[in-house]
């Protein structure tokens, strides 16, 4: 068999998988913080520990009220959005017209508050989640043995990446969206409440977040850290994929994933820096992101 | 006026006097500062745990020794060397600490044991594993309390060797720990006739260990190592039973695993792991009523590392108040010279290396089905007894051993 630079190509066919499921998780998170940036102007840094409370609502359910997998797929996110338009409008409302920065500081304090709160209650070793019966064990592909349950992750997350994507960007609703960060007060002449329609947004953008905890769960520790390890690593994407841009979000997600997946096979050492190299050389070139534009 | 002077100057020289005369005590405080990770990924195993069981060390003495107050400060080094080494400093300048206590994580012990070994304090380690400790990097002020990687290496690598298996493959966290945790191991496979596949490196606190744990399938070890510890172990074992690494003939062994691991885990994915303890809270009467009242203040079951701090604290406190002294060399000499002697150790030996000799356990995780209520998890394979269970002294390398 040929070997690509000592690496036999059944590793690099495995590793390239494997990068292709990290990259879907960063998809769906990035996902979430572009649609949030894309039509609030607001960077949340809270996303990190709302995929945490997303896990972690999805681990209480199973512990106490003996609900599943799937149940919790819907109920999690519900409750992290919940959650979202509740903390948008008693607090994020108030901050739009201040700079930037007021809006970073508040969603960084409450990921802060809420890993705190969660650390002194659960530990930071974690809490076991089962993967669910129907997606146990997993099919040889004669260059790698593949977990049902992480296949069933990349396919679920590129549908929701895709849906959205299309949501925004093909539909009425999604065009009122994008109006509406344009210039909310023609679009609320019209007769569009563009206060509600803001907190939705901000509510699904971090229940995608909740979503994206439901299906890490049976993958990694149920543990307050969870989001803290990922969210860097997510924020560089946006930044590479241009900041608020959606499709650049969801490309540079997967991109990134596979490229990380890559540096595992040739120097592993590097693996947790390698995106934050890529995304020095893409600020150098080009400040605005690969997929962003100039504002 | 000149008999005033004269009174205040004679009043002075009496105090000057009369200071040290009472207790031999510096400050008149005998400080203790539990320096660990309270944060990251070893919290559970360390942490505030460790602190309370310092606690309990000093309430044995009415936190009193020698006639002075004993005093318990904590700090969180965040595993990082370079704050470990600030705070430590600044206790020992500015803080009037006399001993630092636990510090896990490696790298931050080692730059502890530097400040401690210039400044003539008293370092009790019970969190690092690394052999320079008490090797070339030794203190005649620094003892190994709990653990140390050699001792992992040589009880897990023996007990596996023996079931027949001989080829490994590491998996291995990219820092001083990890490292020693599998030059170590390595030296004990091939002193059996071993052999070592390959080694893959990961960062501290990796989330996703598939590419790593592909990687050690394709190896066709009979063995994967984890020289990792704390949360890095538990993804690793847990995502091992995803890609069905067991299933295919090969085993795993945690080259450290605490209690905590276990119970993070659940007996589902952590059942039938075999490997090295220090401690294990259900042994006799003395450990299970230990441990309870440690569970009372702590909400669960100590680890070795917790217990280790606990008899480690204690030791000193006992050698304090036999040299009447808080003087680092002086306390130094008794800790050396007194057997260790508690619920942790029986008959334990502190060696010239700063090395506390002490039996250690070959544990295999119980089934779901033998366990039978919570923290029920270990059956104890076999006792390694002290002296084969840590390096020679006379090996270590350590310029203190004559």
């Amino acid at each position: 068999m040929v070997s690509l630079l000592g690496i036999p190509p059944q590793v690099l066919f495995g590793q390239l998988l494997l990068g292709l499921i990290n990259g879907s998780f960063y998809a769906l998170l990035s996902l979430g913080l572009a649609v949030i940036f894309g039509m609030l102007n607001v960077i949340n840094f809270a996303h990190g520990a709302l995929y945490m409370v997303g896990a972690f609502v999805a681990w209480l359910l199973l512990t106490y009220a003996g609900v599943g997998y799937w149940g919790a797929l819907v109920v999690a996110p519900l409750v992290v959005g919940l959650l979202g338009i509740a903390l948008e409008k008693s607090m994020l409302s108030r901050l739009y017209k201040l700079d930037h920065l007021y809006g970073l500081l508040l969603t960084f304090g409450l990921a802060l508050i809420l890993e705190g709160a969660f650390r002194h209650q659960y530990g930071v070793s974690g809490q076991p989640y089962p993967i669910p019966d129907a997606l146990k064990g997993g099919q040889n592909l004669g260059f790698m043995f593949l977990p049902n349950y992480r296949a069933w992750v990349v396919v679920a997350s590129l549908t929701i990446c895709f849906g959205t994507w299309f949501a925004i960007e093909r539909t009425k609703l999604g065009a009122y969206l994008r109006a509406a960060t344009e210039n909310p007060t023609l679009v609320q002449a019209f007769g569009i409440n563009v206060p509600v329609m803001v907190s939705l947004t901000y509510g699904f953008g971090v229940a995608l977040a909740g979503l994206a905890g439901v299906l890490a769960a049976p993958i990694y520790q149920v543990s307050p850290l969870m989001g803290s390890n990922l969210i860097i690593i997510v924020f560089a994407v946006v930044v590479i994929g241009g900041m608020g841009s959606i499709l650049g979000a969801i490309v540079t997600g997967l991109g990134l994933g596979l490229l990380e997946g890559l540096t595992k096979v040739f120097y592993p050492e590097a693996s947790n820096i390698v995106v934050f190299v890529v995304m020095a050389i893409v600020l150098l070139i080009k400040p605005a992101g690969l997929f962003g534009r100039e504002r | 006026m000149r008999t005033l002077l004269l009174a205040g100057t004679a009043l002075l020289t009496l105090a000057g006097t009369a200071i040290p005369a009472a207790a031999q005590v510096s400050d008149n405080v005998i400080r203790i500062g539990v320096l660990n990770d309270r944060s990251g990924i070893y919290a559970d195993l360390a942490g505030e745990g460790s602190a309370i069981a310092a606690r309990m060390a000093a309430e044995e003495f009415g936190n009193k020794v020698a006639g002075a107050p004993v005093e318990i400060v904590v700090a969180d080094h965040q595993n990082k060397a370079d704050i470990a080494a600030s705070k430590a400093r600044e206790w020992v300048d500015t803080g009037g600490v006399d001993v630092i206590a636990d510090v896990p994580n490696s790298a931050a012990a080692l730059a502890v044991q530097g400040i401690t070994k210039d400044k003539k304090r008293i370092f009790l380690m019970s969190g690092p594993g690394a052999t320079a400790l008490t090797g070339a990097q030794c203190s005649p002020y620094g003892f190994h309390w709990t653990y140390d990687n050699y001792a992992m290496a040589a009880g897990t690598g023996r007990a596996l060797y023996e079931q027949g298996k001989k080829k490994w493959f590491f998996v291995t966290a990219d820092y001083a720990f990890g490292q020693s945790l599998e030059e170590e191991t390595t030296k004990m496979v091939k002193s059996l006739g071993g052999t070592v596949a390959g080694a893959v490196r990961h960062p501290l606190g990796t989330a996703d260990f598939s590419s790593f744990l592909l990687q050690a399938q394709g190896s066709g070890a009979d063995v994967i190592g984890l020289a990792n510890a704390g949360g890095d172990t538990v993804n690793a074992v847990k995502q091992a039973a995803e890609f069905g690494i067991t299933q295919s003939g090969q085993s795993l062994a945690g080259l450290l695993m605490f209690i905590s691991d276990v119970h993070a885990l659940g007996l589902q994915a952590a059942q039938g792991l075999m490997f090295t303890e220090g401690f294990y809270w259900d042994m006799d009467d003395q450990t299970r009523d230990w441990s309870k009242k440690f569970e009372a203040k702590a909400g669960k079951k100590p680890t070795m590392v917790q217990a280790g701090v606990y008899s480690a604290v204690k030791h000193y406190l006992k050698a304090v108040e036999a040299a009447k002294t808080d003087d680092a060399d002086k306390v130094a000499a008794k800790m050396r010279e007194l057997p260790v002697e508690d619920m942790f150790a029986r008959k334990g030996k502190v060696a010239a290396n700063g090395r506390m000799f002490h039996d250690m356990y070959l544990v295999q995780v119980k089934t779901p089905a033998e366990s039978k209520g919570p923290w029920d998890y270990y059956k104890v394979v076999k006792t390694i007894p002290a002296d084969t269970a840590f390096m020679d002294p006379k090996q270590s390398g350590c310029p203190l051993v004559k």
